[in-house]
């Protein structure tokens, strides 16, 4: 039993989320701004916190900052109707363990929630895509490799993503394991999280962001 | 230093057994409110040390006028005071009667540097005081009218609160024009060479003492009315805007009957208003990014099949990326007729050497050896464009597994 915490300001979706997590999930609480729901993630201590990028009182990004550091052990799916590059973005440098756009099918969002449970990163084909575009040009030094860089494996892995096959088809195609597959998506987003990359620096400013 | 006996209840000594015990600071003196003629600072300290009031102003007089350090002194004093102690029922001096206070002390201070020499001479001082004083009246924007309203209706027998700036405007301007005249009288400005020049010159700046504060709030006025304006036809346009996409929307997908319908319906609305928030504008018409994005949109409207578009990169639109496009579309309605597919992905990467397109599906598939007489024509249209143009098209595709197929094109 996976326990749920729901943040959202539309209350439509908030029970719709609530209905699609019936089986195997408890939605300890739900909250619709950013401090009840950073309150109710303190006193429920949920296992995952799904939550909206756009919020009154700052937005999902913050309630990651305020909870994120005091609360390991719970992690963060991000969702939400917008899919522009900078909120994507700014929600997982901030602590998010993936992101998925709200038109997800219930199946995927209950999948996306174990994943995320299990310690794995859940990237949209968008994501995938925006990843790939601030990792692109090979034409700046890199200042730490180990972080500003993607090797040929994850890139390969995460054009899959973007080309739209799920985990296990793209471990057929590449002929490795799921559990492999996950590995080099979890090493992207901690590439993601982590890097100060001078190229992902100016793509997200180019786009508004940081 | 003013030889007016200030207006008092009682004693000094009754102000000093009330204070509050224990909460003085600053200089251990509060000024006075019952025996205030300027600040209060005079009768603080007589207060605190328990002498008349007249004695401490007497000293403040006469160390005024030996070379002015009454003034400096009584300043400083007043800085250094305590905030005033609320009274209990002390009922302050009238404001013109206060303002009259206050309009004696400057006079004495001019009479005493004009005394000691400190001085620019009659002809400038004197106008240059008038000047000042009814500007300051007609600028005031002070809310303690009731003096003036109560001049204000002995003049015009009326309680309104516009003749009060109307008497405000009279009574200042006279003043100032006084002094201008004053001015004009007393030097032999008129009478020089230059003189008329200068005598317009301080006409209009006469003027512009008087009318300015009048004009300065027309101006303001102006400009709030106009930010108040454009707010409007924002907010009118933005309402325009949703009338004509959103809310049409919603209407017809309440009257569509097909899920798949609406589903098509609400991606394309949600398309079309993405782009009007994010600003897709016409400067971007001539990117890569907008043309696939369009491609989609019309497969998605034309088959309300939803396409899962992905774009890596960007680039100008030439010859090689319209080519790109147009066998996409192709792919995508190869797809949307044939697959049975309820979505196809179109994930498109710009790379440095050249552009990559793969369109999939997760319909029926097919046989590509075996392709049906129909849907040959539409390999062709995809396979023979890419060729042409020195790229190059795999179709991948099993019976029951579903289609990809990859274009790829090198860039100019």
């Amino acid at each position: 039993m996976i326990r749920v915490f729901l943040v959202d300001d539309h209350r439509l979706f908030l029970s719709g989320v609530k209905s699609e997590l019936r089986v195997g999930f408890e939605v300890v609480g739900t909250a619709s701004d950013v401090d009840t729901a950073i309150a109710g993630i303190r006193r429920t201590r949920p296992d995952v916190v799904l939550l909206d990028v756009h919020m009154p009182g700052g937005g999902g990004r913050t309630v990651i900052e305020a909870i994120g550091k005091e609360r390991p052990d719970t992690q963060f799916l991000a969702l939400s109707v917008s899919d522009a590059a900078e909120d994507v973005i700014a929600i997982v440098r901030a602590g998010a363990r993936g992101y998925v756009t709200k038109s997800i099918s219930p199946a995927e969002l209950t999948d996306a929630i174990r994943r995320v449970h299990d310690g794995d990163a859940v990237f949209s084909p968008r994501l995938a895509g925006f990843v790939l575009d601030a990792f692109a040009s090979d034409a700046i030094q890199p200042v730490d490799p180990e972080l500003d860089q993607l090797t040929t494996r994850e890139r390969e892995v995460l054009r899959h993503i973007a080309r739209g096959f799920t985990y296990k088809v793209i471990a057929q195609r590449l002929h490795i394991s799921v559990k492999t597959v996950e590995t080099h998506v979890s090493a992207v987003l901690r590439k993601l999280q982590l890097s100060n990359r001078h190229e992902l620096t100016r793509w997200a400013t180019d786009r508004r962001l940081v | 230093m003013v030889p007016r006996r200030p207006h008092r209840t009682g004693p000094p000594d009754i102000a000093t057994q009330t204070e509050p015990t224990g909460t003085r600071r600053g200089a251990g003196f509060w000024r006075s409110h019952d025996q205030r003629v300027v600040a209060g600072v005079a009768g603080g300290l007589a207060e605190r040390f328990g002498v008349e009031a007249a004695y401490v102003r007497a000293c403040f007089v006469a160390l005024t006028a030996a070379g002015g350090v009454g003034i400096f002194a009584y300043l400083l004093l007043w800085t250094a005071a305590d905030q005033e102690r609320a009274p209990d029922a002390v009922v302050r001096p009238a404001r013109p009667l206060r303002d009259l206070g206050t309009l004696c002390i400057l006079l004495g201070v001019m009479l005493v540097l004009r005394t000691i020499g400190f001085w620019l001479g009659d002809g400038v001082v004197w106008p240059v005081a008038l000047v000042a004083l009814g500007s300051s009246i007609i600028w005031s924007r002070n809310d303690d009218n009731q003096a003036w309203n109560r001049l204000a209706s002995a003049a015009t027998n009326a309680e309104a609160p516009g003749r009060t700036a109307l008497v405000r405007l009279a009574a200042g301007g006279v003043l100032v024009v006084a002094g201008v005249a004053l001015f004009l009288v007393g030097s032999d400005a008129i009478t020089s060479s230059g003189g008329a020049i200068i005598a317009v010159v301080i006409t209009g700046l006469g003027v512009g003492l008087i009318l300015g504060p009048w004009m300065a709030r027309q101006a303001q006025q102006l400009t709030e009315e106009r930010r108040e304006r454009i707010r409007s036809q924002e907010r009118a346009e933005v309402a325009a805007h949703l009338h004509d996409s959103v809310l049409q929307t919603l209407a017809m997908i309440q009257r569509s009957d097909t899920p798949r319908r609406m589903v098509s319906l609400a991606r394309s609305q949600e398309r079309e208003l993405r782009a009007w928030l994010y600003g897709a504008d016409d400067q971007q018409a001539d990117r890569l990014q907008p043309m696939f994005e369009d491609v989609a949109a019309r497969i998605e409207q034309r088959y309300d099949l939803p396409v899962e578009l992905v774009v890596v990169g960007d680039m100008l639109v030439d010859d090689q990326v319209r080519a790109l496009a147009a066998a996409s579309y192709e792919a995508l309605q190869n797809a949307a007729q044939h697959s049975g597919a309820d979505s196809v992905s179109m994930y498109v990467e710009v790379e440095p050497e050249h552009m990559t397109v793969f369109v999939r599906d997760e319909g029926k598939g097919f046989d590509p050896q075996a392709l049906p007489g129909d849907r040959r024509g539409i390999a062709e249209s995809i396979v023979g464009r890419m060729s042409r143009h020195d790229g190059g098209a795999t179709i991948r595709s099993e019976a029951g597994s579903g289609t990809e197929i990859e274009l790829q094109l090198p860039r100019e």
